[in-house]
């Protein structure tokens, strides 16, 4: 089954430089641990079509067999490979060599908000406490023959945020704790903010968590500059669609019982 | 010796769907329960997982049943599979599914507000519960939230090197010799750490990345069905290797990356590059009664499934890939090796976007095509093991004490070849049976295990021998080679010369893996992970040539260019791997279960 031009038994894809559309490419990377480190160079050739992803592996099986790395899917679905690519929080597995000049420096670091454990893997814990704290999603009874039933016009919206692959750019980039430790621990960012709205707009779901938004999870703390929804790879609108029509609901309860009770009734499906 | 010690009921290895839902069973039935596993919780490879759950809910089709889905599953797997394991399956798949709307799930729905449920192939009814084509991440998310909520602990990115057996009963004469619990590192720190635990559950999923093509993360080497092997468990049906159809091809970093289903379920056709819709001129006559045999026929089926039969691209994996692989050796293939996928002429762009997101952004992104305006260039990507640890289907139990596997890790439930959508349903169904078994089994045996502290030094001595060697060879080179030897010599096409390379070849790679060195410190070190990957990768490599070469006939996923038919005799056996004491792997034949008239009579019927 080996097509023409594979490696040959044996060998590591040590890339093919300057042949056959490829070229040498110039790598920034940081490297070290929880107690310092620094950016080290290296000179790695790139094949066409590859990703930045791609290029960390070829250093990591022919110069840096050591170099620290999250990954899994390769292909955008699970949220692991986060770095900051020219100082840009991105996948590595999503942002293709292409686009950046053959003769551009590419420079990787690891994601800033959260504490270095080695080369460009974090201590993302953070980001686990939280979703622990978020009080569990809850039903309504199942209809009487034990399906529930739901419109998908009500399931789309937190659907959108259900997409989320959890890979922590937003929360990385989110100027609220990037920058700034004290405020973690009263302020669970926003991915956990759209997992708040995701709850609160849940066809099946009972409980009210909109006072927890307000006073556990921080939820005035965001000024919605919109950062969040920027990095987002899979394209989620975290402030318009979620965020902010979280701070409505908020601020209906706190000023405005009957409001709230009018919204819940019309959310109700018929039975 | 000094390591960190933990004490559990039940131990679960694996957190993907299989590893969640087994934890959640164990941990509702009360056992005090852990899982462990080597990625951050919720990365596991479930999430890839596309197309949907099957379940015959007959949400879709009120004639659908537990009967119609077992007996497709039967077929898809040429009648190999283990039928109880088929029946319960069938039969619980449905209720697993509902339970996740509890969780919090959100499928997509039909107009009248229930689960709504997509065409795949070798399903004779629209069955698979879905969202998008991300079911996979609904379903993680699903039961880590669970998970979570329930308080369960949780080992993050923590390795399980070896299982631990040992006396587990009682004491005395005769006394069972059983699970006693596992030995792990931690990937942060590169520390050890045993977990005492009369039951293990393994789910740690496939051995995808023995090969070179691929849809299998890194996490994929095989580590349950070594363990398994290890410890003394039989290994079922290890020649069946599935290759998934439609992989990307183009660009290559890229390649094996997966193409749903889906797509094909949704009104996608297969072309060659004279444009012909070849899965016409392939369908075996075991599937022809109910395939199309026209083009207006098979397109007026998405909409009329009572006066028309299903298309050929829709015909079971291993039939469209060996198809696929034809097409290309005939010369009749796409520009970079593959065949043409084509949704952009045959569906309004629109439709394409809401029914294939997740499609359309991963071209999108990674090779820069627009799949509603142009076809995509698919070939066939190891995707799947259809072989796994031989276990009992009502417990999930091993022949080890202790030991239960779920999941792609277990054997037997889709025989020579696994339909689409069975997985997901599968690591529902036999995770929660495996959580529950385990907790039980623990019950009867709280406080009797106790670890070896002799196993405990060996193991963390073993483990750590690749730093002690210098100048030894670089473990990624050795595992390219070995993924470049079983694409070569051991894929979707097979025969005895090749295979008997393959083995020597893999003889040699052992002696290379032997004398490995790693670069750097324990701390994070993705070359020393590897280095303690390597082994498994080399067993179950060995468990699937040796089981290919002795199976003289092509079944499912697996094809022998020197036997190309199917045999009757084959079809009543059996192949199971297990280790000697001196190493080596055995293959035993062993007759199938034989199937109670009752079920027997669900192939009779009319089809």
């Amino acid at each position: 089954m080996t097509e023409p031009g594979e490696p040959s038994i044996g060998a590591v894809d040590e890339g093919q430089g300057g042949n056959r559309g490829g070229y040498d490419a110039t790598f920034r990377v940081w490297r070290g641990e929880a107690s310092g480190g620094e950016l080290q160079t290296f000179t790695v050739p790139v094949n066409e079509g590859e990703v930045v992803l791609d290029v960390i592996h070829r250093l990591q099986a022919t110069q840096a067999g050591d170099l620290a790395v999250r990954w899994n899917c390769k292909a955008g679905k699970c949220g692991s490979c986060s770095a900051e690519v020219n100082g840009r929080p991105r996948l590595m597995c999503l942002t293709r060599m292409s686009t950046f000049a053959e003769d551009e420096t590419v420079t990787v670091t690891p994601l800033r908000t959260f504490p270095v454990i080695r080369d460009l893997v974090t201590d993302v814990s953070y980001n686990y406490e939280k979703a622990a704290q978020i009080p569990a999603f809850t039903p309504r009874p199942r209809d009487p023959d034990g399906n529930h039933r739901m419109q998908q016009v009500d399931v789309d919206r937190p659907q959108e945020f259900r997409k989320c692959i959890e890979c922590w750019l937003c929360q990385n980039t989110c100027h609220v704790i990037r920058d700034h430790e004290e405020n973690k621990a009263a302020f669970a960012g926003p991915r956990f903010l759209i997992r708040l709205a995701e709850l609160d707009m849940h066809p099946l779901d009972v409980v009210d968590r909109r006072d927890a938004a307000q006073e556990e999870f921080g939820l005035g703390y965001c000024n919605i500059t919109k950062c969040c929804s920027e990095v987002c790879p899979e394209g989620i609108h975290l402030t318009d669609n979620g965020i902010i029509p979280l701070k409505e609901r908020v601020v209906d309860r706190k000023y405005d019982p009957l409001t709230w009770l009018g919204s819940k009734i019309r959310r109700r499906r018929p039975d | 010796m000094e390591l960190e010690r933990h004490s559990y009921d039940v131990v679960v290895v694996g957190a993907g769907g299989a590893g969640l839902r087994a934890a959640i069973a164990a941990h509702e039935a009360g056992a005090r329960t852990a899982v462990v596993c080597k990625s951050l919780l919720g990365k596991a490879h479930t999430v890839m997982a596309e197309g949907g759950i099957a379940a015959a809910m007959g949400n879709a089709y009120a004639e659908d049943d537990w009967r119609v889905h077992f007996r497709d599953t039967m077929r898809g797997g040429k009648m190999l599979n283990h039928w109880r394991m088929a029946q319960l399956h069938a039969q619980e798949a449905p209720d697993r599914v509902r339970e996740l709307e509890d969780w919090g799930a959100l499928f997509d729905r039909t107009p009248d507000g229930l689960i709504s449920q997509r065409d795949f192939g070798g399903h004779r009814y629209a069955r698979l519960a879905h969202v998008g084509d991300r079911t996979g991440l609904e379903l993680i998310r699903t039961l880590q939230q669970r998970t979570v909520a329930l308080g369960v602990d949780v080992y993050m990115e923590c390795t399980v090197t070896r299982l631990l057996t040992g006396p587990a009963g009682g004491g005395g004469a005769g006394e069972e010799h059983g699970i006693t619990g596992a030995f792990g590192y931690w990937r942060e720190s590169g520390r050890f750490l045993a977990w005492e635990a009369p039951s293990v559950v393994l789910a740690t999923g496939g051995i995808g990345k023995a090969w070179k093509v691929t849809s299998n993360s890194w996490e994929y080497t095989g580590d349950g069905h070594s363990l398994a092997l290890a410890a003394g468990a039989g290994l079922v049906n290890m020649e069946f290797v599935q290759f998934h159809p439609t992989g990307m091809v183009w660009p290559p970093s890229v390649r094996g990356i997966l193409v749903t289903e889906s797509v094909r379920g949704d009104g996608g056709v297969l072309r060659n590059s004279a444009g012909n819709r070849f899965m016409f001129d392939y369908i075996p006559d075991f599937f022809r009664k109910e395939t199309a045999e026209t083009e207006d026929e098979a397109d007026r089926w998405y909409d009329d499934k009572k006066n028309n039969r299903r298309p050929p691209e829709l015909l079971p994996r291993d039939e469209v890939a060996r198809a696929i692989n034809s097409e290309v050796k005939a010369g009749r293939g796409s520009p970079h090796g593959g065949v043409f996928l084509d949704i952009a002429s045959r569906r309004p762009a629109e439709y394409v976007r809401r029914r294939l997101p997740s499609m359309y952004h991963q071209f999108k992104e990674l090779a820069d095509v627009d799949i509603t305006a142009e076809a995509m260039e698919v070939g066939p990507t190891c995707h799947y093991v259809m072989g796994g640890v031989e276990v009992d289907p009502d417990t999930a139990a091993a022949s080890v004490p202790g030991l239960f596997a779920a999941g792609e890790v277990a054997g037997g439930m889709h025989g020579s070849n696994r339909l689409g959508g069975n997985s997901l349903s599968d690591l529902l169904v036999f995770g929660r049976r495996a959580g529950a078994a385990a907790a039980e089994h623990a019950g009867k045996r709280a406080g009797l295990v106790a670890l070896r502290e002799e196993a405990l030094a060996e193991a963390a001595r073993a483990a750590l021998e690749p730093f002690e060697r210098e100048g030894g060879e670089n473990p990624y080179a050795v595992q390219s080679e070995l993924q470049q030897t079983m694409h070569d010599l051991v894929g979707i096409i097979r025969t005895a010369p090749e295979m008997e390379r393959a083995l020597k070849r893999i003889a040699v790679l052992r002696e290379r893996v032997a004398a490995l060195s790693v670069e750097g410190h324990r701390q994070y070190n993705p070359g020393w992970h590897l280095a303690l990957d390597l082994p498994h990768l080399l067993a179950v490599s060995e468990c699937v040539a040796r089981a290919a070469l002795a199976r003289e006939e092509s079944r499912g996923g697996h094809t022998r260019d020197d036997f190309p038919a199917a045999d009757p005799g084959w079809g009543r056996l059996n192949l199971v791997c297990t280790r000697t004491p001196d190493g080596a792997v055995t293959v035993t034949r062993q007759p199938l279960p034989e199937m109670p008239p009752e079920l027997a009579e669900v192939f009779e019927e009319q089809t």
